[in-house]
Formats: structure tokens, C-alpha cells, sequence
């Protein structure tokens, strides 16, 4: 899997200051600045899953996606520079139309039975869905067999579950440098694997210190022996640990 | 700090090895010369296990993870040998519609098999491609690397016949 980093405006040496409207509200931004990170500066929130504060962009949930003026294409806003002169719009009929499909999408593809999972009441694609009034999922369900990894002691991974944020992939290749996740196969097949697709427990480059089991947004990996609702996950390190490292550099 | 990198040794004593430690060095080890490293691996083995992906990702110091998902990503890439005969039907929207699905049920049906598999008898394996680029000849088929495009499913059973029943030619991988 490669990563689609954000892309840096080309030549430009010194970030520069641009100014853009959100939801019809001025603001200014730094050039090297994402849409999502300057809308939610000016306390507007755009709802996103896949991405992480304190983690790379990625683009994958397509929750984030915003209206730009003169762009025929709804774009992902944590991985979109602002420019100048941008009208971003974050919010209307036809983006919440959009996002309560890609949640419906979420819920079908995988076997997601809130009542008995780890993370009910905990869950970012439960509140999520609540948030953006989800009431339905108007496509038939996969049901697909998926496999269950219990082989950690400390950890589970549950496929049923997973929703390919990648956010277990990132945090273990970019704060912990790990990398012992990764996906494997593409589209439908695609599946969370450690290693070479050996069993979590056997992997010899898991490192065991469960950042991915906090970074991730719902029941897919948890900490063993919790029971239904009582997995609670606490990303609270994460900020921190950017924090800490940024603070080095020059 | 400093590492000392240590240059690891190939799986076996197979002078096939050399082909691959070419191309790696080639590229100067750097991680970016994984994609060109598994082709080479994939040409000379004819498909990517476990040791040979293992070896890959300690020479260019790439995670183990991250190769496995280059070597599935791609469909180019195999995890298992493959048969003396390829047949990659071809799945892209046009062949789609055009009845790819018909064809790989006909061919399923007929040796028992389903796309990423090959007979018992390693005769004929049948694979699966997003698009082989022939869109106008839906729905299209590469047997042995050669695309036919137009078929229905006699026509691509009574090739797929021709070509196992033929005299053992030199194998091809190309997918």
C-alpha cells in the first residue's frame, strides 16, 4: 500500500498566507494547510473517520468531502490544500446525502452488529451515523465470513469490524515505526494484515505497545477481556507524542 | 547512530538468486526498487512465497507487511506456482458486462476451479486481471499471454483445450 501523502505546492519555498471562505465565513490559512485543519481552526467540523489528528492524511473514509466552487468534484478535505480565492462549502443537502451513503456503505460491507460489540457506545462509525442521522441502511447486506485474530495476548483484531481506516496502519509506521500493519488485496479483498499475513501473535515486528488498538475508530481491535460496551479506547497519547517530536526539529 | 546494514544471504543455493540480487543491487538496495525486485522474483520463480518475500524485505529494508500488500495488490503477482497453462480472464467493466462472469463460471464448472487456482493436475491455472487494456474486444481472455477478445463459452473452453492438449511449450508467466 502506498501512501498518498498530502501534496506540497510546488515551488513555493515559505508557506505563504491565503485567505478563502468556509461556509461563507472569511478566513486565512497558511498555504501548506489542509481544508480540514483550517476549517476545524475556525470551529467548523467537518465529520471524518479515517482521519487522526497527530496522523498523516489519508483520504480514504470520504467523509470529509466538500463542495469547491468552479471544482465539478466533491473533493476530501484532509488531504486538499487551501488555496486563494477558494469557497469551500461543508455542509448541504447533497454532502449529507453523500455521507450518510458512504456510512450506509460502511454498514453493509462488513458484519458491523452494534449490540454485541466491544465498542457499542464507544464507536466512532455509531456516533457518526447518529450524528449525520443515519436512520437506515437502504442496501442489502454482504454478511461476508471474515476471520477473527485472537492469536495476541494482550490484543484481538476482528474483521467483522474493520472499516479500512488505515489508522492502525499509520500509527504503527509513523509514531511507533513498527510498521507491522499494512493491507493486503484491493478493493472488496481488502483486508488489515500484519506481517505476511501471519497471525498477529506470531509477528515478529509487533512491538505490543497497543497504539493501534487506541487509534481505532471502532470494534475491530481491542484489548482482550473486554466484554460487549466496554472496550474504551484513549488516543489522548497521540497529540502528545507529536507534540514531543515536533518540538525537536529545527 | 549508526547501523552497520548486514547484507542478508539468499534463501537457498539457488543460482536464481543472483538474477534477484541483481536487480536489487542495481537499484542500490533502496526500498524503492521493491516492485521491480518482485517482477524479477516473479520471472525467475514463477511465483512469490514466504521465503522469498521475507528475503526481499530485509534487503531493501522494507516491512514484511508492506511487501506482502505490493505482492497482493498487484495481479501481476503470484503467491503460488502457477500451471503449465495461464488462462487470466479478463474482469474490467467491459468484459464485465460483456459476460467475463459467464465465462469464469463455464471454466469453473468444467476443471473444477476458481480464479487464483490451477488443476489438480497443474495443467491449467485460472487467473483474473482488472482490465488487460482490450476494452473493445469484450469480453477478452489471455491465454498464455495472447488475448482472444470476443468470446463466448465454447469458444473459450475449446481454447483452453487446445492449449493443454498441445505439447508442452515453454511455460510463460506473463499475466
Amino acid at each position: 500500500m502506498t501512501r498518498p501523502s498530502v501534496p506540497k505546492p510546488a515551488g513555493v519555498a515559505q508557506p505563504q498566507v491565503v485567505t478563502l471562505r468556509i461556509d461563507g465565513r472569511d478566513v486565512s490559512a497558511r498555504s501548506d494547510e489542509t481544508i480540514l485543519s483550517v476549517a476545524r481552526q475556525n470551529r467548523i467540523d467537518i465529520p471524518t473517520l479515517c482521519y487522526l489528528d497527530g496522523l498523516s492524511g489519508w483520504g480514504a473514509c470520504r467523509l470529509c468531502l466538500v463542495d469547491i466552487k468552479g471544482t465539478p468534484k466533491l473533493l476530501p478535505a484532509c488531504v486538499t490544500l487551501v488555496r486563494e480565492g477558494m469557497e469551500v462549502t461543508t455542509d448541504s443537502p447533497r454532502l449529507q446525502k453523500y455521507r450518510r451513503m458512504v456510512l450506509e456503505l460502511l454498514f453493509s460491507e462488513r458484519n458491523h452488529v452494534c449490540s454485541v460489540c466491544v465498542s457499542n457506545g464507544k464507536c466512532e462509525l455509531q456516533a457518526m451515523a447518529q450524528r449525520l442521522g443515519m436512520t437506515h441502511v437502504s442496501l442489502p447486506y454482504r454478511y461476508p465470513r471474515l476471520e477473527f485474530d485472537s492469536s495476541n495476548d494482550l490484543f484481538r483484531m476482528d474483521h467483522n469490524r474493520c472499516i479500512l481506516c488505515t489508522r492502525c496502519v499509520r500509527v504503527c509506521d509513523e509514531i511507533e515505526g513498527a510498521h507491522t500493519w499494512d493491507c493486503r488485496g484491493r478493493g472488496i479483498e481488502t483486508r488489515i494484515i500484519s506481517d505476511l499475513n501471519e497471525p498477529w501473535g506470531e509477528s515478529s515486528t509487533c512491538t505490543r505497545c497497543g497504539k493501534c488498538v487506541n487509534v481505532c475508530p471502532t470494534g475491530a481491535l481491542s484489548q482482550k477481556g473486554t466484554a460487549v460496551a466496554e472496550m474504551t479506547k484513549r488516543v489522548t497519547f497521540l497529540p502528545y507524542l507529536t507534540l514531543m517530536r515536533n518540538s525537536d526539529e529545527p | 547512530m549508526s547501523l552497520v546494514a548486514v547484507k542478508p544471504s539468499p534463501p537457498s543455493n539457488d543460482k536464481r538468486w543472483k538474477i534477484v540480487d541483481a536487480t536489487m543491487r542495481r537499484h542500490g538496495h533502496e526500498p524503492r526498487a521493491l516492485i521491480e525486485t518482485l517482477h524479477t522474483v516473479q520471472e525467475t520463480f514463477g511465483y512469490l512465497d514466504d521465503q522469498a518475500l521475507r528475503y526481499v524485505a530485509l534487503s531493501l529494508r522494507t516491512p514484511l507487511s508492506k511487501v506482502y500488500g505490493v505482492a497482493t495488490f498487484y495481479h501481476f503477482f503470484t503467491l503460488k506456482p502457477q500451471g503449465e497453462h495461464a488462462c487470466v480472464v479478463c474482469m474490467g467493466t467491459a468484459c464485465y458486462i460483456k459476460g467475463a462472469p459467464q465465462l469464469l463460471e463455464a471454466i469453473g464448472q468444467k476443471y473444477g476451479i476458481k480464479p487464483g487456482q490451477t488443476t489438480a493436475d497443474n495443467r491449467l491455472s485460472l487467473l483474473t486481471a482488472r482490465c488487460v487494456g482490450s476494452c473493445g474486444l469484450a469480453p477478452a481472455v489471455v491465454f498464455d499471454g495472447e488475448v482472444v477478445g470476443r468470446l463466448d463459452k465454447s469458444d473459450t473452453l475449446a481454447r483452453i483445450e487446445k492449449l493443454i492438449c498441445a505439447k508442452p511449450a515453454e511455460v510463460q508467466h506473463d499475466t
